[in-house]
């Protein structure tokens, strides 16, 4: 395996990333306040359809990206009511956005643009360009350094380097910051933070809010960044696997970049047999490698390398008084 | 008293011109909706060249969820429509267990065999038409290497595929055909981002045209190929329009010549299987303004040659379908 392909195998691998990640630390923040979501698929569908059909109408991405979160955050505000406010099941009420997503991003798109369900195509403004970094046209023809910083880092859209940014964003936030020491403290034990004098209610209030934006983010990421506009049921999956990645992490933040990256290069691998069969000298069948990321995740579960615990209090309502 | 027996009047009323309707065709839309720019819109443009041309009139219906298949061909069944034209092969359950309890109605299927004395049954030899856009891509192809991008891997996708590889090879012995399937799950119609991936991926082997037979997914195909330089090929209805300049061809499925004959037979449609292919203008590549300076006249002229030895049988295509294999590609 040359170079160049090696490049464009990891660039494919950093593209099919940046929605896990940030579906995969949108996860983060809610499961460490303590409530689980199942529901990052449905927002982020949610997210992608309404970030293009914006852009579409306005011709700005940018609209389009805070209309995204805009939809992604009305999810997310179901969620916490339900689940906060209401004490109800966390897992059902992901379940039922994942649902009201699927169905009202279809029928609300054939209502709007009659396309059979999809958003018209986005052309020039209306959709995040790749954006070249300086000196990448200066330095490529450098031996080796060029290339990687032409192709693999360079020339990705802005939201790429977002995800990028966050990861160490979150991390300061956690482990740094007064916020991010109660928001893990609420997600293992709860009761003592409401002794403390702060509100159990109003923190995973926020932790949910976060991850509405963060999930946001990764939608219009779908649909205005790597596509041209929005079609029926585009996420394919991709919020389940970011709760594999979550899992896969064991709820840290750079394991989350770690773990996603490796999952994009999982993904990335099986659209390339022919490498495969080059490198190895056998074929692998694709199915394998589609399964890889959830293989991984179990073994890691049944606690075959390291063990994955989850915060403590995750999934469970918080009531005041008994 | 009075107003009661006025109803009764109504409802008789109602129901006479309910029988005056008889005979009248039917047409059921599939869940993608009748402007869906694809399969139900061609479905919908037989239909309407119908009534324009006969001055007859239609009933419709579009379905808004899988539940109402079977509502809406009781529905109209009972009220006399006959023939009713279904698009889709899903109905082909429905369809099976419904089509005994009306046996004077006739009921046409469009991609799915249904076998019941008053059904018939529609299909098309997808492999014919995706030989003659195979050849079309060959010739376009100037790094000598063409690609395909299924959806879901089931065998009518392998038969697109194998068709095309053939009508590839037939063009240029010597070209490279790439085949990539998204997935086996039904998510792989839907997801374009991964169809994006793919094209890119089969781009750096070297493709420069890329055919999609991929639902949803091909959406993703065809931006690419328009992004990155390469020649995208559309699938069943003519979508040529969706990146002008950037979309060599088609492959046309002629759903609209279907409904229209069946629409035009009335109800003398002819229980059975009808094959649609090549010879019966039911399978076909497009051409228009977009793709006018893609197609040059030498190419189209070995692609009508094609088409005519097809047609009359000196050109066989392969159909994968018929014995699980394909002599042009391994997959």
């Amino acid at each position: 395996m040359d170079l160049l392909t090696l490049l464009q195998l990891l660039d494919s691998a950093v593209r099919l990333a940046t929605p896990l990640l940030l579906a995969c630390i949108a996860g983060l923040y809610s499961e460490r306040a303590g409530i689980f979501d199942i529901g990052l698929e449905g927002k982020m569908l949610a997210a992608a359809f309404l970030s293009a059909a914006v852009a579409y109408t306005t011709g700005n991405v940018w609209i389009g990206l805070l209309a995204g979160i805009g939809a992604s955050l009305l999810l997310s505000a179901i969620h916490g009511i339900a689940s906060i406010t209401f004490r109800g099941n966390q897992l059902i009420s992901g379940v039922a956005i994942n649902f009201l997503a699927a169905g009202l991003t279809v029928v609300i798109a054939q209502s709007w643009f009659a396309q059979g369900g999809r958003t018209p195509q986005l052309a020039g403004a209306a959709r995040f360009n790749p954006i070249t970094l300086p000196f990448a046209d200066a330095l490529r023809d450098v031996p080796v350094i060029g290339p990687i910083y032409y192709e693999l880092i360079s020339g990705h859209t802005a939201l790429v380097y977002v995800a990028l940014v966050i990861v160490p964003l979150t991390w300061w936030i956690l482990y740094a910051t007064r916020f991010g020491l109660r928001l893990r403290a609420v997600g293992e034990n709860p009761a003592a933070v409401d002794t403390a004098g702060v509100s159990v209610v109003g923190l995973r209030f926020a932790a949910v809010g976060i991850c509405g934006v963060l999930c946001g983010i990764a939608g219009a990421y779908l649909a205005t960044a790597l596509q041209a506009g929005f079609t029926k049921d585009m996420s394919a999956g991709r919020g389940y696997i970011a709760l594999a990645a979550l899992i896969f992490a064991k709820w840290k933040p750079w394991p989350c970049l770690w773990a996603t990256l490796l999952f994009g290069l999982l993904q990335a691998l099986a659209l390339r047999p022919d490498l495969i069969q080059r490198t190895l000298g056998f074929s692998v069948q694709t199915q394998l490698l589609d399964a890889l990321p959830y293989i991984l995740t179990v073994v890691i579960l049944a606690g075959f390398v390291g063990k994955a615990i989850p915060p403590r209090a995750g999934g469970e309502p918080y009531v005041k008084e008994r | 008293m009075t107003l009661f027996t006025k109803c009764l009047g109504a409802t008789a009323a109602l129901a006479l011109t309910a029988g005056a309707a008889l005979a009248d065709p039917a047409i059921i839309f599939d869940l993608g909706g009748k402007f869906d720019k694809s399969f139900n819109e061609s479905a919908f443009n037989g239909a309407t060249k119908w009534a324009e041309e006969t001055g007859g009139k239609f009933a419709e219906v579009e379905l808004q969820s899988d539940a109402q298949r079977e509502q809406a061909l009781r529905r109209f069944a009972e009220s006399g429509m006959n023939p009713i034209v279904m698009a889709g092969f899903s109905f082909a359950t429905p369809l099976q267990d419904l089509a005994g309890d009306y046996p004077d109605t006739k009921f046409v299927i469009i991609d799915a065999v249904v076998d019941a004395p008053n059904v018939q049954s529609i299909v098309f030899n997808e492999e014919q038409g995706s030989y003659l856009v195979g050849m079309l891509a060959a010739m376009a192809s100037k790094t000598g290497t063409v690609s395909f991008v299924g959806g879901m891997d089931i065998p009518l996708i392998r038969k697109f595929a194998c068709g095309y590889a053939e009508g590839a090879k037939a063009a240029n012995p010597d070209i490279k055909v790439i085949a990539n399937m998204t997935g086996t799950t039904p998510a792989a119609w839907n997801d374009p981002v991964k169809g994006t991936e793919l094209t890119l991926a089969q781009k750096s082997q070297g493709s420069d045209v890329v055919f999609q037979a991929a639902g949803g997914t091909g959406v993703g195909v065809l931006q690419a190929a328009a992004d990155n330089d390469m020649l995208g090929i559309g699938v069943d209805a003519n979508q040529n329009y969706m990146h002008p300049g950037q979309v060599l061809t088609s492959m046309l499925k002629r759903v609209d010549n279907a409904v229209y004959d069946a629409f035009k037979a009335g109800t003398d449609v002819k229980p059975g299987i009808e094959s649609l292919g090549v010879a019966q203008d039911g399978v076909g590549y497009a051409m228009d303004d977009n793709n006018k300076d893609l197609v040059t006249a030498d190419m189209q002229a070995k692609v009508e040659e094609a088409k005519a030895g097809i047609a009359d049988g000196s050109i066989t295509v392969h159909d994968y379908m018929s014995d699980e294999s394909c002599p042009a590609l391994t997959f």
